[in-house]
């Protein structure tokens, strides 16, 4: 049972503290990312995302704390560990001399692979028209697909990618979003990916965690995440909004926000909400519109990030 | 062993295009036509020597440049365009994620630094060789063939290598830990004024600066005693002098030294 339970969690740390200098940028870490999960890490820049990362590669060494991958503690067994990693850190790391299929193939070389693969990964970003022009030349778009390209490489279990969509246009970030969520469906990948954009990746997550100031705050999976925010009831009135949110506040409820003609009140229930409407309508009100609705996560982010800020 | 011969491989196909490479072939090349074509033009000048005076000169022309400043210069160089390939692409972080071990990285960086001043220095012999060869065969004057100086330069160049090792070790840690090239390039050139100004003024303790190793091996090449015939003087190497020591222990203590700061680094 146990077993089985490692088996399902591929990143695992516990308590994870690191310093640089006497800067405290990681606090007491504890991840806990499931296999053949979309793990969006998320974080305003500076909260120590790219830190938390390089301690998960075991670029940095951590204070204190332990990391496990694949139920392997990572610095006992770092060459195993890390053959099943791909990752993308930062901006891409590309020789600049070389060009985009050159940069392919010396990875190849390095991990053993056959040229058939550099073809395919080439073929896969999108790369192969451009694969003969030096990496340097390439905009910023074409370098980040080719540092995509570099991860995929080794065909590895698991993905780390730091900001990967940095500089990416839209179409650019709707297939990379794709094609992560085609690894993790198709082929039972596990995608780690850092952002400080929510929007991001809200569309491909399937579990969050948000870390501020080297505190993580938050982890889950998106429903929980989504649980965590108070449902609020929209309404669209007719006349004056100010004046209809006092006519409900005196009925007992709790206006939460009002904007131009539209109200927002605490959900309660869906009598509530009938209430709601049968008073304003006995107020002379037209009601154009009453909707339960959740709070964006986008907010809901903010109020995570701030609240712990304050 | 594996990592370190892929890693090896891969530190060739990375610099196949770059003058960190293509210095090993050009500096051997460019020299030794520059003093070749001096001889050629001006044989009035060593035509008729006698032939182990004449290779002396004429080796001794292309060598001497070598050991007294361009040898630590071209160290200075290549130890940094190793490195300097990682630190522009912002590759280190890149190289210590992937499955091969820290020290495969390390040592194949390091023995590919010291391969290509191998290689320079490998083609300095044999260019020289080469081309005094044809010197002879173009003009008959030059006598060349009366001299067979072949053991003697291969025994120069191999105690010149031997020599570079210390400065490598030392150059090679200073491009690893610093990205730029100011820093590695002052401190490798006023060692090596420093080498030059203890090897000139015979200083008891110049064996220790490893900057004027390369120096001390060619001065201490050319004996003249005990000649059989006045005049003419007896080549032959001793290739294990104290600097020779000097310099090995120096190598290898900081390459492992370097290997542990390795080790230790923080990739940023």
């Amino acid at each position: 049972m146990l077993g089985n339970k490692r088996k399902s969690v591929v990143i695992q740390t516990e308590g994870l503290s690191f310093t640089f200098g006497n800067q405290q940028v990681v606090k007491s870490v504890s991840l806990r990312v499931p296999a053949g999960s979309i793990f969006g890490f998320l974080g305003p820049n500076g909260a120590g995302k790219t830190t938390t990362i390089k301690l998960l590669l075991n670029l940095l060494h951590a204070d204190s704390g332990s990391i496990h991958i694949f139920g392997q503690e990572i610095k006992a067994n770092r060459i195993a560990v890390l053959g099943q990693i791909g990752s993308l850190i930062e901006q891409p790391a590309i020789y600049a001399h070389m060009t985009g299929r050159e940069n392919l193939r010396n990875r190849a070389l390095l991990l053993q692979l056959p040229h058939s693969r550099v073809e395919e990964m080439l073929a896969l970003v999108h790369l192969k028209t451009a694969a003969d022009k030096k990496a340097g030349r390439y905009s910023l778009g074409m370098k980040q697909r080719l540092g995509i390209a570099l991860a995929l490489l080794s065909d590895p279990q698991l993905l780390i990618l730091d900001e990967p969509t940095n500089g990416l246009d839209p179409n650019g970030i709707i297939e990379i979003r794709q094609l992560l969520m085609k690894l993790v469906h198709e082929h039972g990948k596990t995608v780690f990916i850092s952002s400080h954009l929510l929007g991001e990746i809200d569309k491909m997550a399937t579990h969050v965690g948000i870390i501020n100031n080297g505190e993580m705050l938050f982890q889950g999976s998106l429903e929980e995440l989504e649980a965590m925010s108070k449902p609020l009831v929209q309404i669209e009135v007719g006349g004056n909004a100010a004046e209809a949110a006092a006519a409900i506040t005196s009925k007992g409820h709790t206006v939460a926000d009002v904007e131009q003609d539209t109200l927002f009140v605490d959900y309660l229930s869906k009598e509530q909400m009938g209430e709601i409407n049968t008073l304003l309508n006995q107020k002379g009100y037209v009601v154009y519109s009453i909707t339960k609705v959740q709070k964006d996560l986008e907010n809901l982010f903010l109020d995570i990030t701030q609240k712990a800020g304050a | 062993m594996k990592g370190f011969i892929l890693s090896f491989k891969s530190e060739f196909y990375k610099s196949r295009k770059t003058l960190g490479f293509w210095a090993a072939i050009l500096l051997p090349l460019l020299i030794v036509l520059l003093v070749f074509f001096g001889f050629w033009a001006h044989p009035d000048k060593t035509a008729n020597l006698p032939g182990v005076i004449l290779w002396m000169a004429y080796a001794g022309a292309i060598s001497n440049v070598m050991g007294i400043l361009l040898l630590p210069m071209y160290i200075i160089f290549i130890a940094y365009s190793v490195n300097s390939i990682e630190h522009k692409a912002d590759t280190w972080k890149t190289l210590f994620s992937l499955p091969i071990s820290k020290w495969s990285v390390y040592t194949a960086k390091y023995l590919y630094a010291l391969f290509l001043v191998f290689l320079a220095l490998l083609l300095f012999y044999l260019f020289t060789l080469g081309s005094g060869n044809l010197l002879a065969m173009i003009n008959p004057k030059f006598k060349f063939h009366d001299y067979n100086i072949n053991v003697f330069l291969g025994e120069e160049y191999l105690k010149l290598f031997l020599a570079s090792l210390g400065i490598l070790s030392i150059q090679f840690l200073l491009s690893l830990v610093w990205s730029d090239f100011l820093k590695p390039m002052g401190i490798g050139f006023i060692g090596t004024i420093a080498g030059i100004i203890l090897v000139s003024t015979k200083n008891d303790y110049d064996y220790l600066l490893p900057y004027a190793h390369p120096l001390m091996a060619l001065g201490s090449l050319i004996k003249h005693n005990n000649a059989p015939v006045i005049g003419i003087p007896v080549l032959e190497v001793d290739l294990f002098t104290k600097e020779i020591y000097v310099s090995l222990i120096v190598g290898a203590a900081i390459y492992i030294i370097g290997f542990f700061i390795v080790q230790k680094k923080s990739v940023k």
